[in-house]
């Protein structure tokens, strides 16, 4: 069935190129029309689903209780939070058009195998805004592609799109690669959603700056943008910051590539954070974490080596969910400068002046409790109580990547623009095209939201246009 | 108190030790909490931060090897985190059944070994057709072949052993997981589980994930029901007819409108039935996220256990005819290996499974850890 020789003898309506949310999102709208749909994905199975086999929730739109949602979480409120972490950064048409689309999407993602799960320990402040997938993001793809299977999609693994052949305005063949061997698949209608360029570290390097090489990936290996990199080679419009990309603080330890959620290091707050020359640089009590690890993956990045160390003292070690990798510890500072290669009579000043710093007072770490330090630079402005209870433990910091902002321009109806306006029958969704309305920031399930609704918009226009 | 973090492990440090290994899983479990909706094991892994090796045999016991975990997996292999929960659990359960028996060295042997349990089977058989051979007899029914007080000399003790062998193991096993004192609540929690087969629905009433890879289907957990619910009714048949036996002084045989055969006749079709169910599921079912190396004792004890109802039945059909003799044996000897061999083989399972349900139910309610 997935012989590729086989698949490249006959004209396909549609090519979905790409094997997330988003592709699948596009496959199955398209096969429910009745269309032959191949779905070209770049990875092994076992890999299959770009980003979306991290993710773990949906932000969705909806007026009164709805799945796991509870409560109401309207368009307004939906675009304001959206507003504030782009800083207008979004091209609202298309964003409003998103959100509002949403409230549709979870009862049809229900309808095709996805479960809903109450939100996880620790997330009750999402269960108005966000619904969580049963399993995570993985039990999503998987539900999606036996979906697929039972529409009779076609799927080919460790699939790489090479070229998207177009011709006057229209895509005529996608030129992709299985194993050795490079097949021309015919298509009258193309879905790209094959994510950003993330992966491809010589890019990022480029983009961002020699220091990218320090980055680690938290997501797929896979999402090259080689496809995307085609299509802006043929012209193709973009939209987004091309040299920016999301970054997060991570456990500096975590895999390369794929680390995901378990990488997470939440200790910050109570900590101090050094670089390499055992310096503070940054206020770590400035807020609460889930408002501050984003901007932490920028701090980090901009140090020397690109890596930062928290450290705590023993009064500190139960305060935050343990980081999935065991902390260094030690008896005495220089004990632990060693383990953790920093200078340790650095260290030690840095902690004396922190620790001179500190002032009595309460300390809640529930809350932002205004326990701050006084003539230290940088102030500490919440949670500052010496590093004085043995034994200390130190965890270091990394820049983790999650996605690029750099993507093709669409249209309200998912379609692509070529040099001279809108392809006559290519469409775009997810990752791929989520810099026209995520900009700048992130919040939390959006990436499913817009890969959700503008894969289904682009899988139901690209089965009209060949119906 | 300070948390201890001696207790975390490297998650990149893949461990030969059950124990080692499943607690390197389990910490990874919490750092995601993505499977929190699929059983119990995951709410209780979220009640901890670090894991003590008593934590891990709770766990390990209360996991029904469903596998939709595993599906749903992002750091399944080739991943270098290679999650496989439902193995690292279940051979972390194995070793516990094999560390706690009593003694040991016996559940070692029929928890992985086919041909021992086949061995018994045979010794089974030759010591009950010795026994009707040696014996003399007088009665009606079975009793014309083996006599009531022969069959209680032999049953009673291989009866009673286990039972009292088996307590001794769940005492080291409360002892080790830190339960606490026992309520009638936590035991009503617990046989309302057990009795669903909760555990097996997939959270939501889906299903498990056991021979259809992701596909969700309640073959199993269907099958699972058949066996337990048959096994008890078979129980309470034998039950009842020790009832009234000695309380209403009517021994055997009974007719078929009686306690013992319509509690013992469905008992026997559901038991057989659900033993073929699963061991055409287990068939099907990826032996990579089963218990290692011990898919020859679990095998052979479904195959005992639907012999222990078929042969019951055929007894039950075969009434009157020359087959009697020969039948009582064979279905004597497979309830006397069956019996002999419950603190060693997968029927261990059950005891320690219903014990772990009673122990979550109190650290639910917060009472123990």
């Amino acid at each position: 069935m997935t012989d590729p020789a086989t698949l490249a003898h006959q004209v396909w309506d549609v090519v979905v190129v790409g094997g997330g949310n988003a592709a699948l999102c596009a496959a199955i709208e398209a096969a429910e029309t009745g269309a032959r749909v191949l779905i070209l994905e770049g990875a092994p199975k076992a890999y299959r689903g770009g980003n979306s086999r991290h993710t773990r929730n949906f932000r969705c739109m909806h007026h009164g209780s709805l799945g796991p949602l509870v409560e109401t979480y309207d368009e307004e409120e939906f675009f304001d939070d959206l507003l504030r972490v782009t800083k207008g950064e979004t091209d609202e048409a298309l964003a409003r058009m998103c959100i509002s689309t949403s409230e549709d999407c979870l009862p049809w993602m229900q309808a095709h195998g996805v479960r809903f799960q109450p939100s996880l320990a620790g997330t009750l402040s999402l269960d108005r805004t966000n619904a969580f997938f049963l399993g995570g993001g993985k039990a999503l793809v998987n539900a999606y592609y036996l979906t697929a299977q039972d529409l009779g999609v076609t799927v080919s693994y460790d699939a790489q799109v090479r070229h998207i052949g177009i011709e006057d305005n229209r895509a005529t063949h996608v030129e992709v690669e299985i194993g050795e061997t490079r097949y021309r698949m015919q298509a009258r209608a193309v879905v790209l959603a094959s994510g950003g360029f993330q992966a491809d570290i010589d890019w990022l390097a480029r983009a961002w700056g020699e220091s990218a090489r320090n980055f680690l990936i938290r997501g797929t290996p896979y999402n090259r943008g080689v496809v995307m990199k085609d299509m802006l080679d043929q012209g193709a419009q973009s939209v987004g910051d091309p040299t920016q990309c999301h970054a997060v603080a991570i456990d500096g330890r975590a895999p390369k590539f794929d680390g995901g959620i378990v990488t997470r290091l939440d200790c910050v707050p109570f900590s101090i954070v050094v670089n390499r020359d055992g310096c503070r640089f940054y206020d770590e009590g400035e807020d609460v974490w889930p408002k501050r690890y984003a901007i932490w993956g920028r701090l980090v990045a901009a140090q020397p080596g690109q890596v930062g160390y928290s450290i705590i003292d023993s009064r500190s070690i139960d305060l935050f969910m343990p980081s999935v990798y065991p902390p260094i510890s030690a008896d005495t500072i220089e004990e632990l400068a060693g383990k953790l290669d920093l200078p340790p009579d650095k260290l030690k000043a840095t902690i004396a002046a922190f620790n001179a710093g500190c002032r009595p007072g309460d300390f809640h770490p529930q809350k932002l409790d205004g326990l701050a330090t006084d003539g230290v630079e940088p102030a500490k402005t919440n949670w500052a109580r010496p590093i004085s209870e043995p034994p200390f433990y130190g965890y270091s910091l990394r820049p983790g990547v999650t996605f690029t902002y750099l993507g093709l321009k669409v249209d309200n109806t998912a379609r692509a623009a070529g040099p001279e306006g809108l392809y006559d029958n290519i469409w775009s969704a997810g990752e791929m095209m989520a810099g026209s309305i995520l900009g700048q920031g992130y919040l939390a399930g959006f990436g499913m939201t817009i890969g959700t609704v503008f894969g289904r918009i682009a899988g139901q226009e690209a089965a009209a246009h060949v119906a | 108190m300070s948390l201890d973090v001696s207790l975390q492990t490297d998650p990149g440090a893949i461990s030969q030790d059950p124990m080692e290994e499943a607690r390197r899983q389990v910490e990874i479990c919490n750092a995601c909490r993505y499977c929190e909706g699929f059983c119990s094991v995951f709410p209780a892994i979220n009640r901890n931060k670090v894991f003590a090796d008593g934590d891990i045999t709770q766990l390990a016991n209360l996991c029904h090897n469903c596998r939709g975990c595993y599906y749903a997996c992002q750091y399944t292999e080739p991943h270098e985190f290679a999650l496989n929960l439902p193995r690292a659990l279940a051979d972390a359960r194995a070793d516990s059944w094999e560390r706690l028996a009593w003694p040991g060295g016996l559940a070692r042997i029929f928890q992985r070994s086919a041909a021992a349990m086949a061995g018994a089977l045979v010794a089974g058989f030759a010591l009950m057709f010795l026994a009707i051979a040696a014996i003399p007899a007088g009665g009606q029914g079975f009793y014309a072949y083996l006599g009531h007080g022969a069959m209680v000399a032999i049953f009673l003790p291989a009866f009673l052993f286990p039972l009292v062998s088996i307590a001794m193991s769940l005492r080291t096993y409360w002892r080790e997981v830190g339960g606490g004192a026992v309520r009638l609540a936590d035991l009503r929690a617990a046989a309302l589980s057990a009795g669903r087969m909760k555990n097996l629905d997939g959270g939501q009433g889906q299903g498990c994930n056991f021979e259809k890879e992701e596909r969700y289907t309640s073959g199993r957990r269907h099958v699972h029901q058949a066996i337990m619910w048959g096994f008890l009714l078979c129980f309470a048949s034998t039950g009842s007819g020790t009832v009234l036996h000695y309380v209403f002084g009517s021994p055997a045989p009974y007719d078929f409108w009686t306690l013992p055969k319509l509690l013992g006749v469905p008992g026997g079709l559901l038991l057989v039935l659900g033993c073929v169910g699963m061991v055409m599921l287990k068939r099907k079912a990826d032996p990579a996220l089963g218990a290692t190396g011990r898919e020859g004792g679990s095998a052979a004890f479904i195959w005992l256990l639907g012999f222990v109802g078929l042969s019951g039945l055929l007894l039950y059909a075969a009434r009157g005819t020359a087959l009697t003799g020969p039948l009582l044996a064979v279905h004597l000897g497979a309830v006397l290996t069956f019996f002999l061999l419950t603190p060693y083989s997968k029927m261990a399972h059950g005891f320690y499974r219903f014990t772990a349900l009673v122990n979550d139910a109190g650290a639910k309610a917060g009472r123990t850890g």
